[in-house]
């Protein structure tokens, strides 16, 4: 079974044509010592009924959010994603182009992007945008190669705060070229201790709302970071909140950059999602990614095109500002369309509503006596201490509750602590109930 | 035989945010049944922003418009003829989404607990299994985002490899001149020094040319086979001989895997490590430029330095595996492009081993039948037979003041969307062409009257040609103004 | 290839790498050669040093760019960067009309002037050109 269309009497007729017998003939540079003569081992093939009763017995073995009550967060967010983003994102003139070297017949991504950019810039308060990047955590660590190669130093402070996946990531990314990363940790209410960066830091990288869901000092970490001639780095893991909280821009920061998972991505066991990145216009020549620019065609008429592309690999090759050469395109459709829908109250309100949400919560575990680590304020998601976690979540588990991201998953000292998400998808039953299973 | 392409009825369309008016309505937000709070006084006032300016206000009918007015300015598979070389533009087939979209699937968080995600690890693995089968390597990782992710961890784990040996001086990686731009990029990335080498005169990499250049700082060859030029790289296992007995390894661009399903696998050529680009060989969408997902299959001598989390079957159950002492450490901030690797599966579950055979024959027979169609009117740089995609030149349009380009820009007022342009850099005004197995001879005989016609009004009408094209929604972009003056957000200007 | 003779005025002296350089007294001028420009096409992006940093011959100083292409400028000679053509950076387009007036880049003084004699006259460069372009 295959999608190709040749009829036998054509495959005749073309391989006349070429001037050969046989489709084998074809392949005569491969030498006959590397030609495979068994066919591969692989499983029988099935069709469409087949494959759908395949997937979806598979399916059925993992907890879905839209059926469990879920509290999981922790860098990927169950939201609300409006009907018409799977509508518009499924048309194949998006989804089966390629990327948009040929302008004039990809105006549609072009033009899209163009707007994901701008949308970028609005929330982060920043001045450009690139047009996307795999995930957050990569949107990390080519925040912190830009600032090494803008301030031509190697040393990155991180808060202990970002995201330990993404943290994992950056010192992957870094240590090819020689960067050290040195981890400033979090006061007792839980924000960084960003007063402990040292000198020659090339950045200083604090995550706000940061891991365990405190929202940081912003304004306090670019202060400190410029008074020692380092780059601000604003990172967001969740970022419905730049809806609602003062932009990294605004507070001082260099560099925004994070995960756009909330805007209408499908949680996706991780993936595909967009990691965004914005900066100032003066350092737009040391911005990975691709950039679609606003021009004009040969009439005159508005038009997007991409630009800037001598950063990229494809021109500068080993001097490319990075690797990358994609974007997450159809990620970036469907944060633009998600955007575009929810729109400026929609977007305000659904924050609005975590914030709430998270509030309701906190008072609730709090009434319950459960212990709450960290006082700093919260967006929509907070570190609650529950004694006796493991066995609390087994019975959470039970009830078909996922109650959240027990964090003695990433390090021992967090050994009961919970981190509980709750977004604008969560019902106050459900909040009840948690608290519930968690006491009881 | 008529060309597709035709002018119909196409919509203007403003930004966003010109079409935004205040008040309007988004999409229906309804309340939770929580008691509302004052952000302020829950957060900080000074937390708080006021508002995101100038975000766009617009009815759901509104963004519907926009969106499929945009859509319709775009040139997709599902449109037409998609001959672009080196990005296996082939059919992606409907049911793929639809098993993405299973909420079993996409409605799954990351960080569940492993008895709560065994289904997707069972099919991961069946993946991993399915990459190391068709690639004749060991070991698999899909967590690479894209194939020069897969190029980044690829080169990171030789170079674990190299280190764990003791082996420390291996700083420079050596790459053919028909390479992908991302491949020093990602040799770069990884602090290593790129070293050039020119292929022959018969367009592919010489041993003895190799043999030069290799030596105790060698820390791979980076290959792509077939190349760029769609020629089988025919020497490689002598490169591979050449390449090892200098002590370094053999890393493969899977790029061109189309041409080698059922064919030949790389593990036998000598290659150690390869990256897959799931988006090209196994049909995923590209969406208007990614997702993609990039996986790299290794040589069980460097499953040791396999990125974290690796999944591991123990009996019936399977298990995420963190504990990985000569890991290089994490690459995705989860397991990769997730709902991409399954569409992939999917695929390689709907092909089965002959349909995989069916897909290589079939792409190597119209990559040959272009080039057979079409040698007599466009220069070939090479006179062999092609694998799965050939390369002709503007070498004798020229000579009418016709390039590449303009053949490039002509060819989409006859509806088809132009081959890959200018690459491999090698190759002066090369047109790249990659018809893949999914298109049929009618097909490809529209493409090449077509690309006859054009060569025939390069001779009689160049300024057809070179004034092309006119029938998309816009002409020819200026793209000198774009980057001296670049804009790149929208702004109110009043 | 393009079959226009290229401009090479004979008061400069080149470096294979494309660069020209002009005596001015004490100092010398440094630029891009009309065949560089023309290679390059439009050229929309110079990328300039600071002043007062210290050069050796061969080093890399600065960037040019044009919508597809991407060249280094290399130092012709050892000096230090007295002046920069800072209007570049607003009129990189000065580069494409007029490579050897309004379009130069660097002033510098040499370390030693005696250096010139190792660069190419305007009848060597253009031999230089016409080897290149006839390949």
């Amino acid at each position: 079974m295959s999608y190709v269309p040749h009829t036998p009497e054509e495959v005749r007729a073309m391989l006349a044509r070429i001037g050969v017998a046989s489709l084998e003939e074809l392949f005569a540079d491969v030498p006959a010592s590397l030609r495979t003569r068994a066919e591969l081992k692989l499983p029988p093939a099935l069709d469409e009924r087949a494959l759908l009763r395949f997937f979806g017995a598979h399916a059925a073995e993992n907890a879905n959010v839209q059926t469990a009550s879920s509290f999981l967060g922790g860098g990927a967010y169950h939201h609300f994603i409006p009907a018409a983003v799977d509508a518009l994102a499924s048309r194949g003139e998006f989804m089966t182009a390629y990327t948009p070297y040929q302008a004039e017949i990809s105006q549609g991504t072009l033009q899209m992007i163009f707007e994901f950019q701008t949308l970028v810039c609005q929330l982060t308060g920043l001045e450009v945008a690139n047009a996307s990047l795999y995930d957050g955590a990569s949107a990390v660590a080519e925040a912190a190669l830009m600032a090494a190669r803008l301030s031509r130093r190697t040393r990155i402070g991180v808060s202990a705060g970002l995201h330990p996946h993404w943290r994992a990531v950056l010192a992957t990314y870094g240590e090819g070229i020689g960067i050290e990363l040195v981890t400033l940790p979090l006061d007792a209410a839980g924000r960084t201790q960003t007063g402990a960066l040292p000198d020659e830091c090339a950045a200083l990288v604090v995550q706000s709302p940061n891991f365990f869901g405190c929202i940081e000092d912003l304004a306090g970490a670019a202060k400190t970071a410029h008074a020692k001639g380092a780059l601000a780095i604003a990172a967001t893991a969740e970022a419905l909140s730049l809806a609602l909280l003062r932009s990294p821009g605004e507070l001082g920061c260099d560099i925004a950059c994070g995960e756009a998972q909330s805007f209408g991505l499908p949680l996706s066991f991780g993936g595909p999602y967009a990691g965004f990145l914005a900066a100032r216009e003066k350092h737009v020549r040391q911005l990975p990614g691709r950039l679609i620019g606003e021009s004009v065609d040969a009439n005159g008429e508005r038009a997007f095109v991409m630009t800037l592309t001598t950063r990229e690999q494809h021109i500068r090759r080993e001097k490319a500002t990075s690797n990358i050469c994609t974007n997450q395109g159809l990620c970036a459709l469907r944060v633009t369309l998600w955007l575009a829908l929810v729109g400026r109250r929609g977007i305000r309100r659904l924050a609005e509503q975590n914030v709430a949400l998270a509030a309701y919560a906190r008072r609730a575990f709090a009434k319950a006596g459960l212990r709450l680590p960290y006082s700093a304020p919260v967006f929509n998601e907070q570190t609650v201490e529950v004694p006796g976690l493991q066995a609390r979540l087994a019975r959470c588990r039970a009830q078909g509750v996922l109650a959240g991201v027990p964090l003695g998953r990433f390090a021992p000292e967090h050994a009961n602590h919970l981190l509980v998400c709750t977004t604008e998808m969560t019902t106050r039953a459900q909040i009840d109930a948690l608290v519930r299973e968690l006491v009881a | 035989m008529t060309a597709p392409g035709r002018s119909g009825l196409v919509f203007r369309e403003a930004l966003l945010f010109e079409s935004s008016r205040p008040g309007r309505a988004g999409v229906p937000i309804g309340d939770v049944d929580v008691p509302g709070v004052d952000p302020a006084r829950e957060l900080g006032a000074d937390a708080v922003r006021e508002d995101v300016p100038d975000f766009p206000e617009l009815g759901e009918l509104d963004v519907v418009r926009h969106f499929t007015r945009l859509s319709q300015w775009n040139y997709g598979i599902d449109s037409g003829f998609f001959p672009l070389g080196s990005c296996t533009m082939k059919y992606n087939p409907k049911v793929n989404e639809v098993v993405a979209r299973l909420p079993g699937l996409a409605a799954v968080h990351p960080l569940a607990e492993e008895a709560d995600v065994q289904g997707l690890l069972a099919l991961a693995c069946e993946l991993e299994a399915a990459l190391a089968e068709i690639s004749g390597l060991d070991r698999v990782t899909l967590q690479p985002a894209a194939g020069a992710q897969g190029e980044f961890v690829g080169v990171r784990m030789i170079q674990a490899y190299h280190r764990a040996r003791g082996d420390t001086a291996r700083n420079k990686v050596i790459i053919p001149d028909t390479a992908h731009g991302t491949n020093p990029a990602s040799a770069a990335l990884n602090g290593l020094e790129v070293v050039e080498l020119r292929s022959g005169g018969d367009g592919v990499v010489h041993p003895d040319a190799l043999a030069r250049l290799a030596d105790s700082q060698t820390a791979a060859l980076m290959l792509t086979n077939p190349n760029t030029l769609g020629l089988f790289e025919s020497h490689v296992e002598k490169l591979a001989e050449v390449i090892h007995a200098a002590g370094g390894l053999v890393y493969l661009d899977g790029a061109n895997m189309n041409a080698l399903l059922g064919v030949a696998k790389p593990g036998h050529m000598g290659v150690d490590v390869m990256h897959f680009n799931l988006h090209k060989t196994f049909s995923t969408p590209h969406g208007g430029g990614g997702p993609g997902s990039g996986p790299v299959a290794v040589r069980n001598a460097l499953a040791p330095f396999l990125p974290t989390p690796v999944i591991r079957r123990e009996g019936d159950r399977y298990r995420l595996d963190d504990e990985f002492p000569h890991s290089i450490g994490r690459v995705h901030a989860w397991y990769g492009n997730a709902g991409i690797w399954l569409r992939a599966l999917a695929y390689i579950r709907t092909l089965g081993a002959a349909g995989l055979a069916e897909v290589t024959s079939r792409a190597a027979l119209n990559a040959n039948y272009i080039l057979e169609s079409l040698r007599d009117v466009y220069d070939a740089p090479h006179a062999r037979r092609v694998m799965h995609e050939c390369v002709l030149t503007d070498r004798r349009q020229n000579e009418h003041g016709v390039t590449t380009a303009d053949i490039a820009k002509r060819l989409m007022d006859y509806g088809y969307h132009p081959p890959t342009i200018y690459f491999p850099l090698v190759v002066a005004g090369a047109l790249m062409i990659e018809p893949t197995e999914c298109e049929s001879q009618e097909t490809l005989d529209g493409f090449i009257e077509t690309m006859r016609t054009i060569a025939r009004e390069a001779e009689t009408e160049p300024a057809l040609v070179t004034g092309a094209p006119s029938r998309p929604i816009v002409r020819r972009l200026d793209e000198v103004r774009a980057a001296r003056k670049p804009r790149l957000r929208w702004t109110r200007s009043d | 290839m393009k079959d226009h003779e290229y401009d090479i005025p004979d008061d400069c002296q080149y470096t294979d790498s494309d660069e020209w350089v002009r005596v001015d007294g004490a100092i010398v001028r440094v630029g891009i050669t009309d065949y560089a420009q023309s290679e390059l096409n439009d050229i929309v992006f110079v990328e300039l040093p600071e002043r007062g940093r210290q050069l050796e011959k061969g080093e890399a100083f600065g960037v040019v760019e044009s919508v597809k292409a991407v060249s280094d400028l290399l130092a012709p000679l050892a000096g230090e960067i007295t002046e920069v053509h800072g209007g570049l950076s607003e009129h990189p387009e000065w580069l494409n009309e007029d490579p050897y007036g309004r379009g130069w880049i660097i002033a510098l003084t040499p370390e030693d002037l005696e250096a010139l004699d190792g660069l190419m006259s305007a009848a060597e460069y253009r031999a230089h050109v016409k080897a290149r372009a006839g390949k």
